[in-house]
């Protein structure tokens, strides 16, 4: 059945016409995608698990596995969720359901989103479509590698210090973290609330757009969400006249920067500026200093106090133990992984008593300022652009015993995240054969801007983004 | 460095003032402990004082003044929970009122009721409290099976309503009592420790949770340390207990656990205003058993200084049935609730219109009622028509022409006596009843009062029965009782008055209620004073 269609070539937006057109149904469409799966996840284990009864009457989706699915186990890449079945779906599941989106299966993602490589989930890592021996970026590396794969013509991610724009540009997808607020975390597996974003990954930016279209807008069952200023518009345009770039001179000084990232990062400049952009530099001093120490401060602060619900009483594998104390203790042992430890005990630590205002309240303030000083540089500028990750995809294994080469990973997505701004990844190039993304970010609910120039420069770079190994 | 007259420098004063220090969030002195005084603020810290009283057993004699603050919680009757919308009543089935919300599921996030909002500000007005125009919710991190996230989310330095009073009318006067904070906060589940023997978890062999009572929302109202006795404690309880209800926030019934009240005690020489350690009465489920673990740990602590000792800060459980306190067990490490602000929430902010709104429904409230009625009556008898809930029906009975000592008294002595619902009680029968409660007779009174709040009650039958207050007819009683009873005659007339009633009494057994006890009380008092 397979034959019908080419997976690995299909957009979403192709394939909803095709259904649309009846020239293949749902079903078919669910089962070639499944052919796919079968034919290739071996390699890639980009899913933790699939859903062979398709339920609706559009294109599949594939989730990330922090996502909850009414009926579907969801680990969130942990061992002390196994065999957990959610008896809901998240807002962003139902969501798509119920725009008739079939539910293809769970992806694969670092141990409850931690990671920048996929490598650090209980379930085994996952690969690269581009070169299998390479990461596919993390923590959403599974859904990324599905949609470069032709696993799946989209698939949503979620978002903490850059977990859908990184493994985007390592695996040559488009994807976006929208801006907070805008997108429900209800049912998502939580890991730095304030931080936590659900977003698209999709093949193209119009497929995108689509997407965030589906999944956005205010939600009763989460507090911190709010309707959309305006729709999601469908990006058509092909020139950027007046549009103003501006590009942080700290970003881009970072000699953590790959010289071949670099190069196709400064080509795609050239290219705004012959659409009509203007493109200038500007200063985003503190965001690239004390984002990524402050991001650590606070992201595992929350995760400490997210993650003290696995305690083997309510759900999840329980280990034995002969008091209360040393029941929650081994469960908590066995269940967690290296990451997870690691961050609960830097998070508790931050928040211990003696220590709050030397850490996590100064983290806070911090965070604070590197908010206002983006909203001073959108003042002058509507997008900022930086390369979305220092290096194209690295080999398994490179960085996975140095934590901090990992975190490195997401020195360039962390500061936008903090100031809770939308960021868009775009492939703008090859690296020795291996994608490479360029980080559009916006103001708050500037989406519809990044969507725009992100398909400008799409379209003008025209790039094949299917793996060669694909093709 | 020297110290200054005046100066903490002495150990008492000194272990005061570090407990009293502000509490930051995260630090090891917040909330659940020592909140009371944590959240003080004021400059008691260090007070000028005569340095006499002390510990020193070779002291003077002194008088000691108890302290005593007050952490009480409230449990609102809102229809649903807390952050979600399961049903918030009491009774059901273990884990039928649950959902992943209130159970901590993965990904489920907690969604504020509104009624709870506005009704924590109806009662931090009525409690004379500001209303902070930026409330916080924060998460309160500890690991304990009834707390299913693993995290309690109350607020904590930024509460709904600061800085309140609340005027106790007492006999002599009004007595302020300050509200520090009232705050929301969700409620914890139950434990229900299997096997053992105790009951308690050491010990137990295994635990069941139910969850149903996880997530109810509480109010926890914490008073500044300025209730000076037992009794005082007790009246601002009872006062509080009944501003609660007439608001309509809560049932506030001690016993169903839906008011629960912690003590905080500390004594101090009397005349001084410093602050010694305190320590912490639980486990108390009824305004007499407060003020009894109240007086008891007085006493305790009276004794240990003037013994020479030094009261240690400790939590007490008050055992109902010896009147005794019981050490609860230390814990081996201090609490560290590495509080921080609850990100899946955002801040309270309660529209000024909406305060203005809500202060304008305020009632009249009791201790305005007890007060303007205590100026018709007295203040006992006020301070129990109202505290009792029988003020409307007092109101309309003497509205009705009855006369307003012997109104009150009927209706707090024989109505409340006989288990009669006030409200379905018709003022103006109950009015007939007062006024004509000497002419009839006992039991014919007794009788009406106990059907009174039938549907259709009439008073008139009742009415038309009269005692027998003809002299003729009772005096043969009269000396056969006195005749029956030689001891009490002769200690009556050695100046026991007491006996009167007893002599009365038996008359109006004898006659089985119908005699006039006006009359009889006349006739015995001058056979007696022959």
């Amino acid at each position: 059945m397979s034959a019908l269609v080419d997976t690995a070539r299909l957009t979403a937006e192709n394939a909803i016409a095709l259904v649309e057109r009846g020239e293949i149904s749902a079903a078919e469409l669910h089962a070639a995608y499944l052919d796919a799966i079968g034919e290739r996840d071996g390699e890639l284990h980009a899913f933790l698990r699939t859903v062979a009864e398709p339920e609706g009457a559009s294109i599949p989706i594939a989730l990330k596995d922090v996502i909850s699915t009414k009926g579907v186990e969801t680990t969130a890449g942990s061992r002390i969720l196994a065999g957990y079945t959610p008896v809901f779906d998240a807002t962003v599941a139902a969501r798509c359901k119920a725009s008739g989106l079939t539910l293809l299966g769970k992806t694969n993602t670092d141990e409850f989103a931690m990671g920048s490589s996929t490598e650090n989930s209980a379930y085994g890592p996952s690969h690269n479509p581009w070169d299998p021996s390479r990461v596919p970026g993390g923590s959403g590396g599974g859904t990324a590698a599905a949609v470069s794969g032709g696993l799946a013509p989209w698939g949503l991610g979620s978002d903490t210090g850059g977990s859908i724009k990184q493994p985007s540009a390592l695996c040559g997808n488009v994807g976006l973290r929208p801006t907070y607020g805008t997108v429900s975390r209800f049912g998502v597996v939580a890991f730095a609330s304030s931080l936590d974003q659900v977003g698209p990954v999709a093949k193209t930016v119009r497929d995108t757009a689509l997407l965030y279209r589906i999944i956005s807008g205010r939600d009763p069952a989460d507090s911190t969400t709010v309707d959309l200023p305006s729709p999601v518009e469908l990006p058509q345009g092909e020139r950027l006249d007046g549009v103003r770039i501006g590009v942080p001179r700290q970003a881009v000084a970072l000699e953590a920067i790959e010289p071949g990232v670099r190069a196709e990062f400064e080509r795609s400049l050239e290219l705004a500026a012959e659409l009509g952009a203007e493109v200038a530099e500007c200063d985003l001093p503190l965001s690239f200093d004390y984002g990524l120490p402050c991001y650590y401060l606070i992201a595992p602060a929350e995760a400490s106090s997210n993650l003290a619900r696995y305690d083997g009483v309510r759900y999840g594998p329980r280990s034995e133990g002969a008091t209360y104390r040393e029941m929650v203790e081994r469960t908590r042992d066995e269940g967690f992984g290296a990451e997870p430890k690691r961050r609960i005990m830097l998070g508790t630590y931050a928040l211990s008593a003696g220590y709050y205002d030397a850490y996590y309240g100064q983290a806070q303030k911090v965070r604070t300022l590197i908010g206002r000083e983006h909203a001073e540089a959108f003042e002058q500028f509507d997008v900022l652009a930086t390369p979305t990750s220092p290096t194209v995809a690295f080999p398994i294994g490179e960085k996975a015993a140095d934590p901090l080469a990992m975190y490195a990973c997401d020195l360039l997505t962390i500061p936008s995240c903090l100031a809770g701004l939308p960021g868009l990844n775009v492939p703008c190039g090859l690296s020795d054969g291996l994608p490479v993304g360029l980080q559009l970010i916006g103001p708050q609910f500037a989406e519809n801007t990044l969507f725009r120039v992100g398909y400008a420069l799409e379209q003008a770079l025209g790039l094949d983004l299917v793996p060669g190994r694909l093709r | 460095m020297t110290s200054s007259p005046g100066a903490c420098d002495d150990p008492p004063a000194l272990l005061a003032a570090v407990s009293s220090r502000p509490a930051k969030p995260g630090s090891a002195d917040g909330c659940r402990r020592s909140r009371h005084d944590a959240f003080r603020g004021r400059a008691e810290h260090c007070p000028l004082r005569p340095r006499t009283a002390s510990n020193d057993p070779g002291a003077r004699e002194v008088s000691w003044e108890p302290v005593i603050g007050l952490e009480i919680h409230v449990q609102l009757k809102t229809r649903t929970k807390m952050f979600c919308r399961c049903p918030a009543g009491f009774g059901a089935g273990e884990n039928t009122q649950t959902c992943p919300v209130c159970l901590g599921f993965p990904g489920a996030l907690p969604v504020p009721n509104r009624l709870a909002l506005e009704w924590v500000v109806k009662l931090g007005l009525a409690l004379g409290c500001e209303i902070a125009p930026r409330a916080v919710f924060a998460r309160k991190n500890y690991f304990y099976p009834d707390l299913p996230k693993g995290y309690q989310i109350s607020q904590y330095d930024l509460p709904s309503c600061i800085s309140g009073k609340m005027l106790v009318p007492l006999p002599e006067g009004d007595h302020a009592v300050g509200i520090v904070r009232a705050h929301l906060e969700e409620d914890a589940a139950k434990n229900v420790h299997v096997g053992g023997r105790t009951g308690r978890i050491g010990g137990a062999e295994h635990t069941l949770v139910d969850y149903n009572r996880g997530g109810t929302p509480l109010v926890e109202i914490v008073t500044a340390p300025d209730i000076h006795s037992a009794e005082e404690a007790k009246r601002f309880l009872q006062l509080l207990r009944q501003t609660i209800v007439e608001l309509g926030i809560s049932d506030a019934e001690m016993e169903k656990g839906t008011l629960r009240v912690d003590a905080n005690v500390s004594v101090r020489p009397a005349g001084t205003d410093e602050l010694r350690t305190r320590c912490e009465i639980k486990n108390m489920n009824s305004f007499t058993h407060i003020a009894r673990g109240i007086e008891a740990e007085v006493a305790r602590q009276i004794g240990v200084w003037e013994s020479g000792g030094e009261v240690e800060q400790h939590t007490y459980d008050f055992d109902v049935a010896t009147g005794t306190l019981t050490p609860r067990r230390a814990k081996e490490e201090a609490d560290d609730y590495r509080y921080f602000p609850e990100p899946d929430l955002v801040p309270v902010e309660p529209p000024a219109e909406m305060v203005e709104r809500l202060r304008g429904e305020l009632p009249e409230l009791p201790a305005a009622r007890i007060r303007r009625i205590g100026e018709l009556l007295d203040h006992e008898r006020a301070l129990v028509l109202v505290t009792g809930g029988l003020e409307r029906l007092w109101e309309g009975t003497v509205a009705a022409g009855a006369e307003g000592v012997a109104a009150s008294n009927v209706i707090s002595n024989q109505i409340v006596g006989a288990g009669v619902d006030p409200s379905v009680v018709e003022p103006a029968e109950l009015a007939k009843l007062v006024a004509a409660r000497e002419r009839i007779p006992r039991k014919a009174f007794d009788e009406a009062i106990s059907r009174i709040g039938e549907p259709g009650f009439t008073a008139d039958p009742f009415l038309a029965q009269e005692a027998v207050s003809d002299t003729a007819a009772l005096e043969p009683i009269v000396d056969k009782i006195l005749a029956a009873n030689p001891a009490q005659v002769e200690q009556y007339r050695g100046g026991k008055d007491g006996l009167l009633g007893f002599f009365v009494g038996q008359v109006m057994k004898e006659t089985k209620g119908q005699a006039d006890a006006r009359a009889v009380n006349e006739l015995v008092r001058a056979k007696l004073g022959a």
